[in-house]
């Protein structure tokens, strides 16, 4: 246990090393304080002074270790657009983001697993045959035009008239066909304040709305994925000779299918989720895009169009840090699953 | 049966076509309807966009040929649209179809072009790192694990962000189809180069290696001629994939305004002009494009399960 | 009346291309406490008829035909429902890799409580006691301990005894081995089927053992079928058919074992290979590789090419070839001509 934590830990400090030159890279190279900090009348004499007191003329390796000491402190410096310490921007946009991203887990994995299972079990029933190619169609189309269409469909709302409107089953059926609109598609309504700078929209059932839309154009990218996913693993594990052995056993189907084969269908499974965990969180920056979800992604993709270079270095920063945190989560939950695991290195 | 077939083609050239058509490739191709009609609308498509310039009513990116006055006019079957523009046109009054046809002309050549450059890049590193092993494959993999927990969109939007920043908006849009291609291809190599990893480690294995080792063949020979042959089956699998990828990734960069400029747009940026028309109705101007991006993913990405069925390539898992 | 009686067994694989036999017309009984004996190269339909019994065949394979009785019960044709009762309770199995047969995210102990749970209404406690009764029974170290262990922490040989105990949960009538030792280091092979051997005699189980191992039928069976191209060719008590096997093939499969050879030759093998289920030769299946296809005077014997061969009895032996049925029609005229 200590062995791999150590061995954890040692990756993700790596990891962040990397990051952090990257940054510090784009900060060298983009980010250019005495612009921000003084006018364009300023003489050169004044703005070299300025460089020398704020030692950006020192070595490289010297400012580097500057850079990473304050990082270490999450001290990226001020947000030129908020004119606030990054950080604290950050923490008020990581919230919605957070929230947006739990409810999207919340539908995959309520939805991945019974259809992936079920399309497991009957591969040639017809609603598994329809949830494969909803799921190859799904993965076909891209977040934000599932968002868009969502909006069309739920928000704008949709009148179709197929069927002759002067007829009573016809008007039925238009209606059917037909949506209504109104759901929520901007941003995050009210949400309740919590504490400090998080704010949720999990409170009222009003608030829920606004994630509604959102949370499924972001599910919707990767619910295909798992649900494929599932399938392909189950079905090599229906083919495996201990669920053989189990049927031998004289077991019944529903306690191999559940039991015996789920639990090691899960295992890949869990390994591919954490790293599409940070698909997840790209995938943000397109959904809050367009749903003006206030989240960090739409954050982020404002620091870019604004050129906010400190923002967009705390952002890569905190993404880079929520990223190895969940990947290390991962690899533990994956070593609790597993057995064949004992935390000191890969599975045998 | 083979007497027209070899009496044309010289022996070569006609002994690969016979290989070919009793392949067990061609066998499956014809008893799957959906992977025929999969290739040809994906053959469709891409004739319509190569030949857009002749086929397109009007030239999209010429301004002189754009009527204003015209704009946000529906396709064919709403009442109000106009005999011209068959799919309406969008907000600046340019015709939906030329519109569509250029557009995924670029989105299509973008799609090859970042495949190809990150096939090179991939195979390339995929071969020295399992080949070599050692520090350079522990070095090569760890980039790629890192780059991938990173998700590729999310590496092609930090490199995207920057590279405009770099250069600045105007230089940007001017080079924007190479530096797309270069994005993409920067961001997607770890998917081949894992792939072609695994399967260079279970070729290495295989005795005819050590026979060509004995012989005393240079290890670039060995790695080009005898190992990456017979890794090209998971390569031709996932390139389909990853066209379908990088075609996705595009439309993504364009959506978010680090892609292909309006005035030269792809079906990404097609797609985010239209999104402001949306709430006033006009939502084919987002949709139409949409639909045919779908359209075109969605027969590569057939395409692709049919291969990886036929072809049943070790592929990285996880 | 046996305990289990196998009649005309058909079963087929149903292939895109059309159906393949993958058996046709096995029949064979067993009676309590017997030992039987399936023996073949891989591919003969061993693995299929001991499969079938219990309807545990994978997917594309059915059973077409035939019946199997079991205690006065048709198995053929019973729901999943009732076959269940049957599997790992009254019939159960060993597979042949034990590091492949043991699920490896549960523990020993929930393998086995699972088993006992799933065909009585036991406590929890009970079952636990009754496995370790019988992990004590297959002789493992420390067998408290294992019930909480995962499969990865033992061995080959520890895990199949592990299968074995499973086997062993229910007090089975019949136990069916799948080449139970075939995985295993050649040191422990002999200890497992020896355990197994002591076990089934000290109960009273029934065993059917599969295996391609002539040796090992030898010493652990009463009775034995050798099978080729899913068909039964011979079958009898097992000494006889070891001392003096009749069909061509089983004497092929004599002379091919490494003590029949000379020191210093090749051993003898059979020429050919076994034909692809799909494309089975005309009349008997063995013919192409059958070096008794002549008769003794040189000229060509017509039916092995066109005819099914059927079973004659010889002495307490069945075979399958028209070689033997001509020798003993041979053999029966001349003794009538002295006679009369």
């Amino acid at each position: 246990m200590i062995a791999f934590l150590v061995k954890r830990l040692f990756h993700a400090l790596l990891v962040m090393f990397v990051i952090s030159v990257i940054a510090f890279a784009i900060q060298e190279n983009l980010g250019d304080p005495i612009q921000q900090m003084v006018g364009q009348s300023v003489p050169e004499s004044e703005r070299e002074e300025l460089r020398e007191r704020l030692g950006l003329n020192d070595p490289f390796l010297v400012q580097y270790l500057r850079f990473a000491g304050n990082a270490a402190q999450l001290d990226f410096g001020y947000s030129y657009i908020f004119n606030q310490p990054t950080t604290e921007v950050i923490l008020r946009h990581l919230p919605a983001t957070l929230e947006l991203v739990a409810a999207s887990t919340f539908l995959i994995i309520v939805l991945s697993v019974p259809i992936g299972v079920y399309s497991a079990i009957m591969p040639r029933a017809w609603l598994s045959r329809f949830f494969m190619g909803v799921s190859i169609v799904g993965i076909s189309i891209p977040v934000f035009l599932t968002a868009i269409v969502l909006i069309q469909l739920f928000a704008i709302g949709v009148t179709w008239t197929p069927f002759p409107a002067d007829t009573a089953w016809g008007s039925w059926l238009n209606d059917l066909v037909s949506t209504e609109g109104g759901m929520p598609a901007y941003g995050r309504g009210d949400p309740v304040h919590v504490f400090g700078t998080w704010y949720t929209n999990f409170a009222t059932l009003k608030g829920l709305t606004y994630l509604v839309l959102p949370a499924i154009s972001l599910a919707s990218i990767m619910l295909p994925l798992f649900i494929r996913l599932i399938r392909a693993e189950m079905l090599e594990v229906l083919q495996s000779e201990y669920v053989k052995f189990a049927r031998a056993k004289g077991i019944r189907l529903r306690r191999i299918y559940f039991l015996h084969a789920l639990k090691n269908t899960m295992l890949p499974v869990i390994t591919v989720g954490g790293v599409q965990i940070g698909t997840l969180v790209a995938y943000t920056i397109l959904t809050e895009t367009v749903f003006q979800w206030p989240g960090m992604g739409l954050m982020f993709l404002n620091a870019i169009n604004r050129s906010d270079i400190p923002l967009i270095i705390t952002y890569l920063m905190i993404v880079g840090l929520i990223f190895v945190i969940t990947n290390t989560l991962v690899d533990l939950i994956y070593g609790l699953v597993n057995p064949t695991v004992k935390l000191t290195g890969k599975p045998a | 049966m083979s007497t027209t077939t070899s009496s044309i083609g010289s022996p070569p050239a006609a002994s690969r076509w016979e290989r070919f058509r009793d392949s067990y490739l061609l066998y499956s191709f014809k008893r799957d309807l959906i992977a025929q009609v999969s290739l040809l609308v994906f053959v469709m498509m891409v004739a319509a966009a190569v030949l857009a310039p002749w086929l397109a009513p009007m030239n999209p990116h010429d301004l002189a040929q754009i009527d204003i006055l015209a704009s946000e006019l529906p396709p064919f079957w709403i009442s109000g649209s106009e005999d011209a523009y068959v799919l309406g046109t969008d907000a600046q009054g340019r015709d939906m179809l030329s519109t569509i046809l250029y557009g995924a002309r670029v989105s299509l050549i973008i799609g090859f072009g970042a495949v190809a450059l990150q096939a090179i890049l991939g195979v390339c590193f995929g071969l020295l790192a399992g080949y070599l092993g050692g520090r350079i494959d522990a070095f090569l993999m760890r980039l790629a694990d890192i780059q991938l927990s990173f998700s590729t969109l999310m590496v092609a939007i930090v490199v995207g962000a920057l590279v405009k920043a770099i250069f600045g908006g105007a230089t940007f849009s001017a080079y924007a189809v190479p530096l797309l291609v270069l994005i993409i291809g920067l961001a997607e190599w770890p998917q081949y180069a894992r792939t072609v990893r695994a399967s260079v480690l279970a070729e290495k294995g295989k005795e005819y290696v050590d026979a060509a080792r004995t012989m005393g063949l240079s290890s670039r020979r060995i790695m080009f001629r005898h190992i990456l042959p017979n890794t090209l089956s998971p390569i031709f699998v996932i390139s389909t994939v990853q066209v379908a990828n990088a075609i996705i990734s595009e439309a993504a960069l364009s959506f978010l305004g680090l892609g292909m400029p309006e005035t030269h747009p792809s079906l990404g940026s097609l797609i985010k002009s239209g999104f402001d028309y949306l709430q006033s109705g006009s939502w084919w101007i987002t949709l139409m494009p949409g639909a045919v991006l779908v359209l075109l993913v969605l027969v590569i990405n057939l395409l692709g399960d049919w291969l990886r069925d036929v072809l049943n390539p070790r592929l990285y898992k996880g | 009346m046996s305990l289990l009686e196998v009649n005309n067994l058909d079963v087929r694989f149903a292939l895109r291309r059309g159906d393949v036999q993958a058996l046709r017309d096995v029949c064979f009984s067993l009676d309590r406490g017997e030992r039987l004996g399936i023996v073949g190269e891989s591919g003969a339909g061993k693995s299929v008829a001991a499969f079938s019994l219990l309807n545990l065949i994978s997917k594309p394979g059915y059973i077409a035909g035939g019946s199997i009785r079991f205690d006065g019960q048709e198995l053929t044709g019973l729901s999943d429902r009732a076959l269940r009762r049957i599997r790992g309770h009254r019939i159960s199995m060993i597979f042949q890799d034990p590091m492949m047969t043991l699920n490896p995210v549960l523990t020993i102990g929930e393998q086995m409580i699972e088993c006992l749970k799933a065909h009585r209404r036991i406590a929890r406690r009970e079952a636990r006691a009754i496995a370790l009764r019988k992990l004590e029974q297959v002789q493992i170290p420390s067998p408290e301990a294992r019930l909480e262990q995962y499969p990865h922490e033992l061995s080959g040989g520890m895990r199949q005894r592990v299968i074995i105990a499973i086997a062993l949960l229910l007090d089975p009538d019949i136990i069916i081995a799948d080449e139970p030792t075939t995985a295993l280091d050649v040191t422990i092979q002999a200890e497992i089927m020896a355990l197994l051997l002591e076990l089934c005699e000290k109960h009273n189980v029934g065993l059917i053992l599969i295996t391609h191992d002539l040796g090992v039928v030898s010493q652990v069976t009463q009775r034995m079928l050798v099978m080729y191209a899913g068909r039964v060719i011979e079958q009898g008590p097992t000494r006889e058919i070891i001392n003096d096997p009749q069909h061509p093939y089983t004497q092929g499969l004599m002379n091919a074992l490494p003590q029949m050879a000379t020191p210093g030759e090749r051993l003898n093998q059979i020429p050919g290979s076994m034909p692809s289920l799909d494309n089975l030769p005309s009349g008997c299946a063995f013919h192409p590789r059958c070096a008794f296809t002549q008769r003794p005077d040189g000229s060509e014997r017509p039916a092995c090419r066109s005819r099914v061969p059927e079973f004659v009895t010889s002495g307490n032996c069945q075979a399958a070839c028209h070689m033997v049925a001509e020798m003993i029609e041979r053999e029966r005229i001349p003794a009538e001509e002295t006679t009369r």
